[in-house]
């Protein structure tokens, strides 16, 4: 990762507020990551970790508030101007969401032949390029999702997040369902991977040994606001009660589980 | 007892204000796709893929129908007309009856059965899955991609179909004519092309076009918007299925009621 945060951070959250009827799940998040840095945003479960993350990428539409990438406020551009900068996003799904109708080539090299940036043809090789990015074999490639491993699966997801050299990358869950050693694994390939493309990275997870591992930086929500930012080296010592409860997974402190809503 | 007799009425607005909602969504979903199919780039690969699940992998199933309609339909008027000694218009009812009405219902409906059922359970599955959410992330409306080919490949495949299924079912009526009802084979086939116009034709084809675009519409329809996991896709499958064979059948009433009402 770079060092020193730059003035215009890369991505920069200001009063986010998204309600789902009565259910208010975001609550005015504000969030600065800077360029080159790799943020992961912890959170229980229904915290608003992956309802933050759609609202950067236009899969949610917010209620209120401002996402800016690279200084400019995606929620008050025109259509056109908004896909241009999604072009420039790269993401891994949390299930990996990889086409099940498609073989693994076509899946590493969709968004290149999306943007026809690329010849089918020549997306073959590039595939095999990226997945070795990735520590797959290039015979990989013709395979389809359903015939691959979880692992295998998350590999392929994450070759299809990079092949587009996208600047900024989200990543949800990344080592959900994983074994812990696959998850070691995924972490450094995604550590790997960012550094290669000198990207800027956001994850969320609740895996805090993949938390330390991803991040340089850290930041928690709760109740759908951000509570604490600070470095990722730091978690479980930060100092805030909140924060050290979930590292250290305790079940006593101030965040009480609520069993029915 | 006032809860008694409003209570049926506030289900009967629910049920109201939820078939009116469901209607807007499937008229903007169907603009939304629309204009799709006249914006670049257009997804030919998809559109070719559809095409042949639609128009090559239902032909067994549409042309068993129609050779069994035309079959029962012969046998049927055969020994209906003997009462009023009216054998003869056996062959002009069975072409009549199979390229204005059967072929495109009944080929709308084992479509809707095939095509609709699993354009829901795919797309549905995409979006439980967040397979839609990624397409968007990788630079490509689902609408463009998932939509729009599909609506087109139906439009287009569902008349096909019919042309096949017309003549199948004509096949049908005839081979059951000369082999069990005594008509002589010549004399069927004149009788058939004598009665038959083009507007008869041209309505039946017309109807499958429709027939195709309300098929797809649901099927990716319902699909786009399933919730909910298995269950959820389970759900869409199933109203995809009801609902375009229901509008199926009332969109060839007022189809019938445009081309052939005095």
């Amino acid at each position: 990762m770079r060092d020193g945060a730059q003035e215009t951070p890369k991505l920069r959250l200001r009063g986010l507020r998204k309600a789902f009827g009565e259910k208010q799940v975001l609550d005015g998040v504000n969030l600065d990551v800077p360029a080159g840095h790799s943020m992961v945003i912890l959170g229980g479960s229904g915290s608003g970790k992956s309802v933050t993350i759609k609202c950067v990428l236009g899969l949610i539409e917010p209620d209120e508030g401002v996402v800016e990438i690279d200084g400019r406020n995606l929620l008050s551009m025109p259509r056109r101007e908004r896909e241009a900068v999604g072009d420039r996003i790269g993401m891994l799904f949390q299930n990996g969401a990889l086409f099940d109708s498609l073989p693994v080539w076509e899946n590493v090299c969709f968004k290149l032949l999306a943007q026809k940036r690329i010849t089918r043809r020549a997306a073959r090789d590039k595939a095999a390029e990226v997945l070795a990015q990735v520590g797959l074999a290039a015979s990989v490639g013709d395979l389809y999702p359903a015939e691959l491993s979880g692992g295998m699966q998350k590999r392929v997801a994450l070759a299809r997040a990079i092949a587009a050299r996208p600047d900024i990358i989200f990543f949800d869950e990344p080592t959900t369902g994983l074994d812990p050693i696959m998850g070691a694994v995924i972490d450094g390939l995604i550590v790997d991977c960012v550094k290669r493309l000198g990207a800027t990275a956001v994850s969320i997870t609740h895996d805090m040994a993949s938390a330390r591992r991803i991040g340089d930086l850290a930041a928690m929500i709760h109740h759908g606001r951000i509570v604490w930012t600070g470095p990722a080296a730091t978690l479980g010592n930060t100092g805030n009660a909140m924060v050290d409860q979930f590292a250290r997974g305790e079940r006593e402190g101030p965040i009480q589980m609520e069993l029915r809503r | 007892m006032g809860a008694l007799l409003l209570d049926p009425l506030a289900a009967l607005g629910r049920g109201a204000i939820a078939a009116c909602r469901m209607a807007g969504a499937v008229a903007l979903f169907a603009l939304e796709a629309l204009s799709h199919l006249v914006r670049p780039p257009f997804h030919w690969r998809l559109f070719g893929r559809a095409f042949v699940e639609i128009a090559y992998y239902s032909l067994p199933v549409v042309a068993l129908t129609a050779i069994f309609t035309g079959m029962v339909l012969a046998l049927q008027s055969y020994t209906g007309f003997a009462r009023f000694n009216a054998q003869s218009a056996v062959a002009g009812v069975v072409v009549l009856s199979l390229t204005r009405e059967l072929g495109p219902v009944l080929a709308g409906l084992m479509v809707a059965g095939r095509i609709g059922a699993s354009f829901a359970a795919e797309i549905g599955t995409m979006r439980v899955t967040d397979q839609i959410d990624a397409l968007r992330t990788l630079s490509t409306d689902p609408m463009k991609y998932l939509v729009a080919p599909r609506i087109l490949a139906g439009v287009i495949a569902l008349p096909l179909l019919v042309v096949v299924a017309d003549i199948l079912g004509v096949m049908g009526g005839w081979l059951i004519g000369t082999t069990k009802l005594g008509f002589v084979s010549a004399a069927y086939l004149r009788s058939t092309w004598d009665i038959l116009e083009t507007i008869d034709v041209v309505s039946g084809l017309v109807k499958a076009s429709v027939f195709g675009f309300i098929v797809t519409l649901m099927g990716t329809f319902c699909g786009y918007n399933s919730q909910g996991g298995a269950q959820g896709v389970g759900s869409a499958t199933t109203t995809a299925v009801v609902a375009s064979s229901i509008l199926i059948l009332a969109t060839d009433y007022v189809l019938t009621e445009m081309f052939f009402a005095q």
